[in-house]
């Protein structure tokens, strides 16, 4: 009987020293920013491997998300007589929900998995303890500069990935199926607004970007410094990434929407 | 030394690509520059029904947009939708007897309050009002209407 309220007890104190070890870690790494400005290069050598690795499989699944919008939207659109609404249909789905989610989601693929692979390694191979050995904080020195770079990236990556899809939606509805190019663009003006709709989409970026990096960069720096242990943990950031974005996503929305 | 300088060439391609997505979203894709364009003054006007009518729908005259609605409230004497309207401030001769309506764009479209302007030599200020209201047509009452018409001219008919 009381094993039974031990067991609750004992998972729920496990639950918030985990949670609070956490947002300890995220704290120190947010002040761990301010120890970068001396040192620019460490932040531009992960926005390489997080951002500019990234880009392409970003802008060809932003092309191939666009020109599937086109040719659904054109479909359903076409049976009401409303396909010169073509544009607003793409735009809007892209600026959004699709961009930011589909973004986060390659991304925590992409770059979170191999952050925090790599921290993983560090740690297994004892390179964190070793940097703390020569007086270095791992946290300002690993950590801080791969949360800043994915923070920054997240929001190029999500405008780069809506842009090449509203041009490929442009490509199906306009050169493929004929729509009206005037059309196309003017009615997408008329009804994407810029504080409401690329702004909000924006903050969204901002959101999934600390997110999705924070969890690669902390799953690696907690996890089990084993083979197993590494996997593991690799697994779960995919999967708590894909989890937390989809959730946030719609947290957000309700909130940008009321 | 070249491989640092090759990744920090990239990197600014990166940056500087996502800032040129990010400008092409604003001013391609929403439409920035009809946003917040310089001075703006407000008038306000009563309607008996505005049905449809939503804030930052279009003020037109003579079809093109010169204003948006900011802002419609109940008047809680009259019970009359009062709207709001900004109006863009190089729009400022437009005459105090003009009338405003409440139109629908094509068949199903997006209403939009249309002005059309009178003939008197004052203008229209911040805080003025148009007296001359024609509300929005109601589809229900004008074939409720039509067909009570209807049931009247065949009961003529019988007798």
């Amino acid at each position: 009987m009381f094993d039974w309220f031990a067991k609750i007890g004992r998972s729920s104190i496990d639950f918030f020293a985990r949670f609070g070890r956490e947002m300890i870690l995220f704290i120190q790494t947010v002040i761990g920013f301010a120890s970068l400005i001396p040192r620019p290069g460490l932040i531009i050598a992960q926005m390489y491997s997080v951002g500019v690795r990234s880009m392409l499989i970003i802008l060809v699944s932003g092309f191939f998300v666009g020109m599937v919008l086109g040719l659904q939207g054109y479909n359903t659109l076409v049976d009401f007589g409303a396909e010169e609404s073509l544009g607003v249909v793409v735009a809007l789905s892209l600026v959004r929900e699709l961009g930011p989610v589909v973004t986060a989601l390659l991304y925590a693929g992409r770059a979170g998995s191999a952050l925090m692979a790599e921290i993983g390694l560090m740690k297994a191979t004892e390179q964190l303890s070793g940097l703390e050995m020569m007086a270095v904080n791992p946290v300002n020195r690993i950590l801080a500069p791969r949360l800043l770079a994915g923070i920054i990236s997240m929001p190029l990556l999500v405008a780069m990935f809506s842009a090449v899809g509203v041009f490929g939606g442009y490509l199906v509805g306009v050169d493929m199926l004929g729509v009206d190019s005037g059309a196309y663009w003017s009615q997408m003006q008329a009804k994407v607004d810029y504080n409401d709709d690329i702004v909000n989409g924006v903050i969204k970026s901002f959101a999934f970007g600390i997110v999705t990096t924070w969890i690669a960069v902390y799953e690696g720096y907690s996890c089990i410094p084993t083979s197993e242990g590494v996997s593991r943990a690799t697994t779960r950031t995919v999967v708590y990434s894909a989890l937390t974005v989809l959730g946030l996503d719609f947290l957000l929305t309700a909130l940008m929407l009321d | 030394m070249s491989t640092t300088r090759a990744i920090e060439i990239s990197v600014g391609i990166f940056v500087a690509a996502g800032i040129a997505a990010l400008l092409i979203l604003a001013v391609n894709v929403s439409n920035v520059s009809t946003f917040h364009s310089g001075s703006q003054y407000t008038v306000k006007a009563n309607f008996d029904n505005i049905s449809g009518l939503k804030e930052r729908s279009a003020v037109t005259i003579a079809g093109v947009t010169v204003g948006r609605v900011k802002l419609i409230e109940v008047d809680p004497v009259t019970f009359e939708a009062v709207v709001h309207m900004n109006i863009e401030g190089k729009y400022n001769e437009i005459p105090v007897d003009s009338s405003a309506g409440i139109y629908t764009a094509g068949l199903l479209g997006e209403k939009y309050v249309g002005i059309e302007p009178g003939g008197a030599p004052d203008f229209l200020k911040e805080n003025s009002e148009i007296r001359l209201t024609q509300s929005s047509i109601v589809l229900e009452k004008l074939i409720s209407q039509f067909l009570f018409n209807q049931s009247n001219s065949d009961d003529k008919k019988e007798k």
